[in-house]
């Protein structure tokens, strides 16, 4: 019981993640119909803005605000000197846009920063754990739950109650014909954009505080699970983009808690084995349309 | 009527879709209060003129004069802020939207929500089947229900101007009867409307002044009655092929 508790508190935690980085890459491909592959060096802006606040001095509170406010304009600045000039230009172009966004921001860390990790501590208070009705429970999947909860909901107010949110669903679904509705296109995509920045700002800290150090490739190896919950959720559905994140996670964290000692070393594999599975059974997605191949 | 000045004038109006012409040096206009259709075979380029007048598609010649201003090569968006709106061939409601939202989406250049909640309450009087539906999604309503909450939704900016845009695409005889009713309405509370049309009989009914395009280029116009009196309609219809 009490090991089933907490994986289920680890799934949770590690899917919150994956959900919030999905859902940004989601946002931006349905209003754009571009799928950014330099979303992870959103994190990694995160993990650099928070290491040089650190450095200066200021509390972690701060930094915190400093890393996710990094992601957010660099996202937006991303979409307004790289992706708008192109956006007429079709996809593949846009795709390889991304492309070269994602290696000249690498090369910058690199070579402006340092190749090597630097690192981020984080305070004492949140490496402990809390007994919670007789579960030990980390504070850091605490607060990555939580975080996760609470941006999901306000982020469903958002799409569900605004004006500007029901007018980006609408973008989702039909992009000129929202225009015809006197919707500004930039207005859309640039709000598209800030959102997955912000995302990726908050998943980028939840992963820092439990790597606690941040390099320049920090960012590949969670946005690339966030492709794969995406796909795995539906290309184009925001809902399927975080489901996608939450049923990866619990496969991930279901194989390493549960599987013989001997197949460990293969439980990515399996991992990916498992989703290319559901995949041939629902070649659409969880909560893919089966209309909205493109 | 005749004495009013015109709203919207297009003037020698080309699209091209890379080497090919679609619309060459088209003219039209439309004084308030009118409803004036455009007629034509299939491809002679009517939705192409349409699209053009609203930035959809980009203008490769002449001039979209609005209340005096050129707006050619404007986006959409601002010209939808200008007065001018189109309700597009094939309805396009937002399927996974409730009724409500689309309307409400509907409004969205507008910024005085007193006078888009008036123009709200208009539109479900004027449209009942619209406010028993309101909560339900958009892409659940059958074709007549989609065509009226898509004219409805382009009501909602409160244009001075309205392009429909084959509003009886793939709807039921009595379903068409009853749009075009509702048209009809719609000009008498004060509407401008440039209807494209494939049905011509009915376009002629409702409309003041019609236009009759062939391959890319204005063949004939006149008058409603002058055109459903002449065999030149057919005449013009049977050059496009």
């Amino acid at each position: 019981m009490d090991l089933i508790v907490q994986q289920t508190v680890n799934a949770l935690s590690l899917g919150g993640t994956y959900a919030l980085l999905a859902l940004g890459l989601a946002m931006v491909f349905s209003v754009l119909g571009l799928i950014n592959f330099a979303h992870g060096e959103l994190m990694t802006m995160t993990g650099y803005a928070m290491y040089f606040a650190l450095s200066a001095g200021m509390p972690f509170e701060v930094a915190v605000l400093l890393g996710i406010l990094a992601a957010m304009a660099t996202a937006m600045l991303m979409e307004r000197i790289a992706f708008r000039p192109v956006r007429n230009a079709g996809t593949a172009t846009m795709l390889l846009t991304s492309f070269a966004v994602s290696t000249i921001l690498h090369m910058l860390f690199q070579n402006l920063i340092s190749a090597r990790p630097k690192a981020l501590p984080v305070p004492e208070w949140m490496v402990g754990a809390l007994n919670i009705a007789g579960f030990d429970i980390g504070v850091i999947q605490l607060i990555s739950i939580s975080a996760t909860a609470l941006l999901l909901f306000a982020l469903t107010i958002f799409l569900r109650r605004s004006t500007l949110g029901i007018a980006m669903r609408a973008a989702a679904l039909d992009f000129p014909v929202t225009r015809l509705m006197g919707i500004n296109a930039n207005m859309v995509i640039s709000t598209a954009f800030a959102i997955s920045g912000l995302l990726a700002g908050v998943a980028g800290v939840l992963w820092l505080a439990q790597r606690g150090s941040v390099d320049p490739l920090m960012g590949f190896l969670p946005v690339l699970k966030a492709f794969i919950a995406v796909v795995l959720g539906g290309l184009g559905s925001l809902s399927g983009a975080v489901l996608g994140g939450f049923v990866l996670a619990f496969i991930e964290v279901g194989l390493r808690a549960f599987l013989p000692e001997d197949f460990l070393p293969f439980r990515e594999s399996i991992a990916l084995a498992l989703v290319i599975l559901l995949l041939l059974v629902r070649p659409e997605g969880l909560l893919g349309r089966k209309d909205a191949v493109r | 009527m005749s004495s009013e000045p015109n709203l919207l004038s297009v003037e020698g109006l080309a699209v091209r879709y890379g080497a090919i012409e679609a619309v060459r040096g088209a003219s039209l206009s439309v004084r308030k209060g009118e409803i004036v259709t455009l007629l034509g075979a299939n491809g002679a380029g009517k939705s192409s003129i349409l699209n053009a007048i609203m930035g959809l598609v980009p203008v490769a010649g002449g001039r979209v004069v609005l209340e005096g201003t050129d707006v050619a090569g404007e986006p959409p968006e601002k010209i939808v802020r200008r007065g001018m709106t189109l309700t597009p061939e094939g309805r396009h409601v937002f399927a996974n939207l409730t009724v409500a939202e689309n309307l409400l989406i509907g409004a969205a250049s507008r910024r005085d929500r007193a006078e888009v909640e008036a123009t709200r309450a208009d539109m479900l009087e004027l449209f009942p089947i619209l406010a028993e539906r309101r909560d339900q999604l958009a892409g659940t309503l059958s074709g007549g229900e989609q065509q009226m909450l898509a004219i409805a939704r382009s009501m909602m900016s409160s244009p001075k101007i309205v392009l429909l845009d084959e509003p009886s695409l793939g709807l039921a005889p009595q379903i068409v009867d009853t749009i075009f009713e509702l048209i009809v309405r719609l000009r008498d509370r004060g509407a401008t409307i440039l209807l494209v049309e494939q049905n011509v009989e009915l376009a002629l009914e409702i409309a003041d002044r019609g236009y009759v395009l062939a391959t890319g280029a204005i063949a004939l116009e006149g008058s409603a009655r002058e055109l459903g009196r002449s065999g030149d309609v057919e005449r013009a219809y049977m050059g496009a092929h």
